[in-house]
């Protein structure tokens, strides 16, 4: 019974969405019924939704294998988590938790947007009832989640293995309220096009929204990043495959948004270059739905995929874009450009952002793209591997991290490179000398792996100057220029922190793929192998058995060199008898920001085993430099300092300004 | 410098110009140096890969044809029409299995037999590799279903 209700609670979220739409779209014009009208909608369809959702959660909760999702994604002998995560490690329940995201932003609008003017809001709504009708249409008549089996079986058969796992509890909710929450800028440039009204303060109204997705999509990527690493058992972080840049498009273009809506808000530039980028952004986002879910493209991370559906999936992108770049025709010949700048200043420096970052987004959309283009040309059939996206990526990056650290320094409209350049004397000379003594610790080496490494130090080196030139540390007294770094607005420091993350991250990049130590190997009990100082011994193997599984473990005691304590670590082949499907666990330990990674392999000769051992040197530095990245943008949505500014008077709202001032 | 408004912008959009052009070329240059093409068995036996080429090759893997001494795992990749022996040291995916399908990276050699560097992970032990479903096709050995 609850199904049911859960059912047709969906079905009147779409028909409200519908309805919302039509009547939000016709009447937005100063009319404060319809505002109180699609605010209302949009509330009432997040309750719809959310209850829809939870009637779902609740039949998996229960093992109610009436339900046919629950039969074919749910097990009995699950864990209560991996029931629970069930309920979205599929495609029609993930569809569902897409359509949730959508209406929790749409009714974080209506609840907090109480400064936005009636027009703009009404239009916002509307435009995000659209999307909220057309995806809970799709989830409705191509992927439904509620039907019925009769008779019921007894048993369901269990969620992918592979899948169960504390990352599916967390990595799709974190990644969709980043890749969908781009769905309410997508609706902010709808509305300003439609009703003309795009200004400084729409680029404040716009930039919360933006920071709080990109918040959102770092930890998610960064979360799917470390669980494929762990789980997939190959060691490696970051594949290029269609599916992760399905994610990291709409990263790439949200995190160029965010510095545009900055010139935009500041000096009311680049008007028409980011209303662009807001809709490229969600277009992206959806072109990585289709993506995914057509499964059009062969991907390391397979998902059950359908192309009926993907078909459906790929009209909406193109009516939805299509849409919105015909507005954008009509409208943005009627812009005029606004304030003046010489090319070094700050809105230089920002453009030269969102041009490299446009660049590398490009390069990765070519790259995933182009094996479908020469199929359906020539019929040749193409992978576009990781060397591509090294090489195009990495070129591309490079200059753009030079000069991440140049921008906060220079002023609006003219900025004086010479005189920035002495304010970053300190973090220069910090970063030639520490480049030279880690240049020198690894013996000269003719390799990149230096110079990646001297880009990270500059760029956090750079990040830490930006604050302490702020707090006057060297031209003041200690404890004035303490107080000054108290003080600073809450966006200066989230620029520093965000930009120090980057930093530790390219750090991470750089020692895990240069310097990291594998060995594959033979080992019967009591065996030692050696790497990187470490020495590995297996002492044997056990069959043990899980809830529903069971395994053989390999146990390993490592030797860690320095001060590190001596640890065992065990590995583990499972099978799980309801699927059948084998896996395996590898075996993880961390010293420092490094780690030892054991995977147990297939049985050699008499009691012997494959083992498979990794030194990961500064592995953790990647996915904490995307949490450190994430922080900055949360922290700058704590500032209050721009809702007071703000137009209106704005009250929980406009909390905008991310970096710079 | 007194620039006018119209100079500077020109100078600007001339520089981003310049740099974008700079980005396409790089982006042309790696598609053409850095694809892999994918084969299957039947391809490669036409001999117009030149060993050492990095390639990809599909196909289902041969029953009783997997021999593993340690880490060396030998195998053939078959298409119906054309076997292929392939080695690959290290260790499999926990999804390899003998008469189903597989994806290896890696390149011919000169007796002709197959390298892998990398032989592909699949998450789901009902799912087939597209390239390989579509080659199989081609071959008339397998009728799964589209996609």
């Amino acid at each position: 019974m609850t199904i049911e209700l859960g059912h047709f609670a969906l079905i009147l979220a779409f028909v409200l969405a519908i309805v919302q739409t039509g009547v939000g779209f016709a009447f937005w014009r100063g009319s404060g019924l319809a505002e109180r009208f699609v605010n209302q909608a949009a509330i009432l369809q997040f309750a719809l939704v959310g209850f829809a959702f939870a009637a779902l959660t609740q039949a998996f909760a229960a093992d109610d294998f009436s339900l046919r999702l629950a039969v074919e994604h749910s097990h009995s002998l699950q864990p209560m988590i991996y029931k629970l995560t069930s309920v979205w490690g599929n495609h029609e329940g993930s569809m569902l938790l897409f359509v949730l995201i959508l209406v929790l932003f749409g009714a974080a609008v209506a609840a907090f947007g109480r400064s936005l003017p009636a027009d703009l809001k009404t239009l916002v709504l509307s435009s995000q009832g659209l999307m909220v009708a057309a995806f809970s249409g799709f989830v409705l008549f191509t992927s439904n989640p509620f039907w019925r089996l009769d008779p019921a079986p007894f048993e369901g058969t269990e969620l992918n293995p592979v899948l169960q796992d504390l990352g599916l509890a967390i990595h799709p909710p974190l990644l969709y309220l980043g890749y969908v929450g781009f769905s309410i800028c997508f609706s902010f440039a709808v509305a300003a096009l439609i009703s003309g009204r795009i200004d400084a303060a729409w680029a404040r109204w716009v930039r919360p929204w933006t920071l709080a997705s990109w918040a959102f999509l770092t930890l998610g990527i960064a979360m799917g990043s470390y669980w494929a690493y762990y789980e997939l058992g190959w060691g490696g972080w970051w594949f290029w495959d269609p599916v992760e840049n399905a994610s990291f498009m709409p990263w790439l273009s949200g995190t160029a948004l965010l510095h545009s809506a900055i010139v935009m808000e500041k000096r009311n530039a680049l008007r028409i270059w980011t209303v662009f980028l807001a809709i490229i952004t969600f277009s992206l986002s959806l072109l990585g739905t289709f993506l995914v879910r057509s499964g059009i493209l062969t991907s390391v991370h397979s998902f059950a995929s359908d192309p009926t559906r993907g078909m459906v999936i790929l009209t909406m992108l193109a009516l939805f874009i299509g849409g919105a770049f015909a507005l954008f025709a009509l409208r943005a010949s009627a812009l005029r450009s606004g304030g003046l700048f010489a090319p070094i200043s700050r809105e230089g420096a920002l453009i030269l952002n969102n041009l490299f970052l446009s660049a590398a987004t490009a390069g990765v959309l070519v790259g995933t793209l182009y094996p479908l283009l020469l199929e359906a040309l020539t019929g040749a059939r193409i992978t576009v591997g990781a060397p591509f996206f090294d090489v195009t990526f990495g070129a591309l990056m490079v200059p753009l991290l030079l000069l991440v650290p140049f921008g906060p320094f220079l002023a609006w409209k003219r900025g004086d490179l010479g005189a920035v350049t002495q304010r970053l004397l300190a973090a220069i000379i910090i970063t030639v000398v520490l480049s030279l003594l880690v240049f020198g610790f690894l013996g000269f080496p003719l390799t990149l792996a230096p110079i990646g490494l001297a880009i990270g130090i500059w760029v956090m080196a750079g990040a830490i100057a930006d604050l302490a030139d702020r707090a006057a540390f060297g031209r003041t007294a200690w404890r004035q220029s303490l107080s000054r770094l108290r003080g600073l607005p809450r966006t200066a420091w989230s620029t520093a922190i965000a930009h120090f993350g980057l930093g530790v991250t390219v750090i991470g990049v750089v020692c895990a793929s240069a310097f990291q130590t594998e060995i594959v190997t033979s080992m019967r009990p009591g065996e030692t192998a050696q790497i990187a100082g470490y020495s590995i011994s297996y002492q044997g193997e056990e069959e043990v058995s899980g809830p529903n599984y069971v395994a053989e473990r390999g146990t390993f005691w490592i030797d860690a060199p320095f001060f590190w304590r001596d640890r065992a670590v065990t590995s583990e082949r499972r099978i799980y008898p309801a699927s059948g499907t084998p896996t395996t666990e590898a075996g993880i330990r961390t010293y420092g920001f490094s780690q030892m990674y054991v995977q147990f392999g297939e049985r050699f000769g008499e009691g012997g085993r494959v083992v498979r051992l990794w030194h990961k040197p500064f592995v953790l530095l990647i996915w904490l430099g995307a949490v450190i990245m994430a922080g900055g943008g949360f922290f700058s949505l704590t500032d209050r300092r721009m809702r007071i500014g703000a137009p209106a008077p704005a009250r929980r709202k406009a909390k905008p300004v991310g970096a710079g001032q | 410098m007194a620039w006018t408004r119209k100079q500077k912008r020109l100078g600007v959009i001339a520089g981003l110009g310049v740099i974008l052009v700079l980005a396409a070329g790089l982006i042309l240059t790696a598609l053409r140096d850095q694809i892999v093409f994918f084969y299957s068995p039947s391809e490669i036996a036409e001999g117009e890969i030149a060993p050492g080429t990095p390639i990809r090759l599909g196909g289902l893997v041969l029953e009783g044809s997997w021999q593993q001494n340690g880490q060396d795992n030998v195998f053939v990749v078959h298409d119906g029409a054309t076997e292929m022996t392939a080695h690959f040291t290290g260790i499999l995916p926990d999804l390899f299995r003998e008469g189903q399908g597989v994806v290896a990276e890696g390149s011919v050699q000169g007796d002709g037999s197959f390298l892998a560097t990398n032989v592909l992970a699949k998450h789901d032990e009902t799912y087939m590799p597209r390239e390989v479903a579509d080659s199989l096709r081609d071959q008339g050995v397998w009728q799964g279903e589209e996609g």
